[in-house]
């Protein structure tokens, strides 16, 4: 039947209902609730009355000045400082995988497998090697003679249970950020090295001089990762310690669904809503940034 | 040189096994004691093998238990629907903006790209209230509508496969008289296949890994689904870890076996997919 139509009007018929549902998907799921946000933010809604009182910028002044909100994003930082080692590290392991070795491709595998694994059930994983009295990990400090050691309560320290719960990040993403660096530098041609060599740069020379400045972009989006990430963090708290002790280990996003579905405060936690998304934008300007500037 | 290069080799080497060591310690001890009895759990050390790999009562205690039937199920199913919708919505529409020029598409695509920077998880406290006014809060539809709404992942690979497609096998199909949506159901469509793979297995993985999501839209036991069984499971047997262990495995194994024989798509996925 479209076929007996001029292919300029089968054209817009396609374009139009090909485009539409798509369009209104991402409308509805992502552009109405990041604006819904905004105006909610400013009400006190609770989720349930049909009338939203508009009560200015209280939420704002709310988020920003207490302590028991803003403050959480301390917890947050350790996720960041564990996401810069664990790029270094993935760059490392890129780096020998690029290279002449033997069993390249099982390594491989194995440094991507936790990418894939079951969140929870990674989640559980580590609850056992952590647990205080029968972890495998305290088990093994044991026997290798830390004795001291070996009695740490990993989850249990408001002084480094998130940096416990930041390094199972670092066991599962490692991965995942070093198989983005190893296909950017698969697309450096070999030619380069060669040709450095021959000048006679040694190996850290050719680093420091080719390979860093041609992965440069990807560092960059990594990065960006990482830090969106950091400030995102929210399943593996959330199902290993429930944001305990007392608290120690909540991160931002935990605070947010918390106060809109625990105590019905949609309106302070849009405005939280609002302030992670901003940072984010924040974050990804500043990238953008500079990026262009080393561009230039 | 030659010192400095064997050097070199032993660190790559010893840091490699280091790694080695670091990502299969925590899963091998999942895997020795989810064969213990409880008896032999709390007699014999963390770390040493089971009397007998062929003790499984503790994996059919779990799956009876968690009431994994229900949770396989229940996964397969909002996979299975989330898949078809979108591939259908993803590939139609990067066939009309892969292949023609009009107005606005500019913005149009713009409009998808800035979307990917709205971390989602900000969004539930608005989605949520969507998906409750369309009634599909407890309904298994609640969950595919987000995974089918929120996520574009689908037309970033699209996009970058269809632009490889020549478009002179477009033009021959016209000259022989075939529409638009011919043209698109039996050209494009069938060379979209690896594409497709690549989407089908990356989606499989995460869905299958998310907890959020049926965490919230599906609270209760009918609707369980594979993450959220576990953490029921959990609730339950905390401090039965051979029981605990067990149940973490039947878990872990579906991806991993996937991961392991089609490494090929998620390594290309993956890597197209984050350089967007």
């Amino acid at each position: 039947m479209l076929s007996r139509l001029p292919f300029n009007k089968q054209k817009r018929v396609v374009i139009i209902s090909f485009v539409a549902l798509p369009l209104l998907l991402l409308l509805t799921f992502s552009y109405y609730p990041a604006l819904e946000l905004v105006r909610l933010s400013f009400t006190s809604w609770d989720g349930l009355s049909p009338d939203k009182e508009w009560i200015g910028w209280a939420n704002y002044k709310e988020v920003f000045s207490n302590p028991e909100i803003f403050g959480v994003f301390k917890h947050n930082f350790a996720y960041f400082a564990v996401g810069i080692v664990q790029n270094i590290v993935a760059i490392y392991f890129a780096v020998v995988l690029n290279g002449r070795l033997k069993g390249k491709n099982f390594f491989r595998l194995l440094l991507f497998l936790p990418y894939i694994l079951n969140g929870v059930a990674v989640a559980y994983l580590f609850g056992y090697v952590f647990d205080t009295t029968n972890g495998s990990l305290n088990y093994l400090l044991g026997q290798l003679g830390f004795g001291a050691l070996s009695e740490t309560s990993w989850l249990g320290s408001e002084s480094f249970v998130n940096y416990t719960l930041a390094s199972i990040g670092f066991w599962r993403f490692m991965g995942f950020n070093m198989v983005i660096y190893l296909a950017a530098l698969q697309s450096i041609p070999g030619d380069i090295y060669e040709a450095a060599s021959i000048d006679g740069a040694n190996g850290w020379q050719q680093f420091i001089s080719i390979t860093l400045p041609n992965i440069y972009k990807i560092i960059e989006l990594n990065l960006f990762l990482t830090v969106t990430g950091a400030l995102e963090v929210f399943d593996l708290p959330f199902v290993l310690t429930k944001g305990g002790p007392a608290g120690a280990s909540e991160t931002f996003v935990m605070k947010i669904l918390e106060t809109a579905f625990q105590f019905n405060n949609y309106g302070l936690a849009s405005a939280m809503s609002v302030v992670l998304l901003l940072f984010v934008i924040v974050v990804l300007s500043i990238q953008r940034f500079l990026l262009n500037g080393k561009g230039d | 040189m030659n010192r400095t290069n064997r050097l070199w080799d032993s660190v790559k080497y010893a840091s490699l096994l280091l790694a080695v060591f670091a990502i299969l310690f925590p899963p091998y001890i999942i895997v020795v004691n989810a064969f213990k009895t409880k008896e032999e759990f709390h007699s014999k050390s963390y770390i040493s093998a089971p009397d007998s790999f062929l003790y499984f009562k503790n994996f059919v205690q779990a799956f009876k238990q968690a009431d994994m039937t229900t949770a396989f199920g229940n996964t397969i199913l909002i996979v299975a629907i989330t898949l078809i919708l979108n591939i259908l919505l993803g590939s139609a529409f990067c066939y009309a903006v892969g292949r023609f020029e009009f107005k606005l598409k500019g913005p149009l695509l713009g409009l998808f790209l800035f979307a990917t920077i709205i971390p989602s998880i900000t969004t539930q406290v608005v989605n949520y209230k969507t998906v409750q006014m369309l009634d599909l809060t407890n309904h298994l539809m609640g969950p595919v509508l987000i995974y089918v709404g929120a996520d574009i992942l689908q037309i970033y690979i699209f996009l970058q496969f269809i632009k490889n497609i020549p478009n002179e096998l477009d033009e021959s199909a016209m000259l022989e008289g075939a529409s638009l949506i011919r043209i698109f159901r039996s050209i494009i469509f069938p060379l979209l296949a690896p594409a497709t793979a690549t989407i089908v297995i990356l989606k499989t993985i995460a869905i299958y890994n998310d907890m959020y999501t049926p965490y919230l839209y599906l609270p209760r036991a009918e609707h369980v689904v594979v993450s959220t069984s576990l953490m029921r499971f959990f609730g339950v047997n905390s401090g039965d870890w051979q029981m605990i262990s067990s149940a973490i495995l039947i878990i872990m194994i579906p991806t991993a076996v996937l991961y392991l024989f089609l490494q090929k798509y998620i390594f290309a996925g993956v890597t197209s997919g984050a350089v967007k």
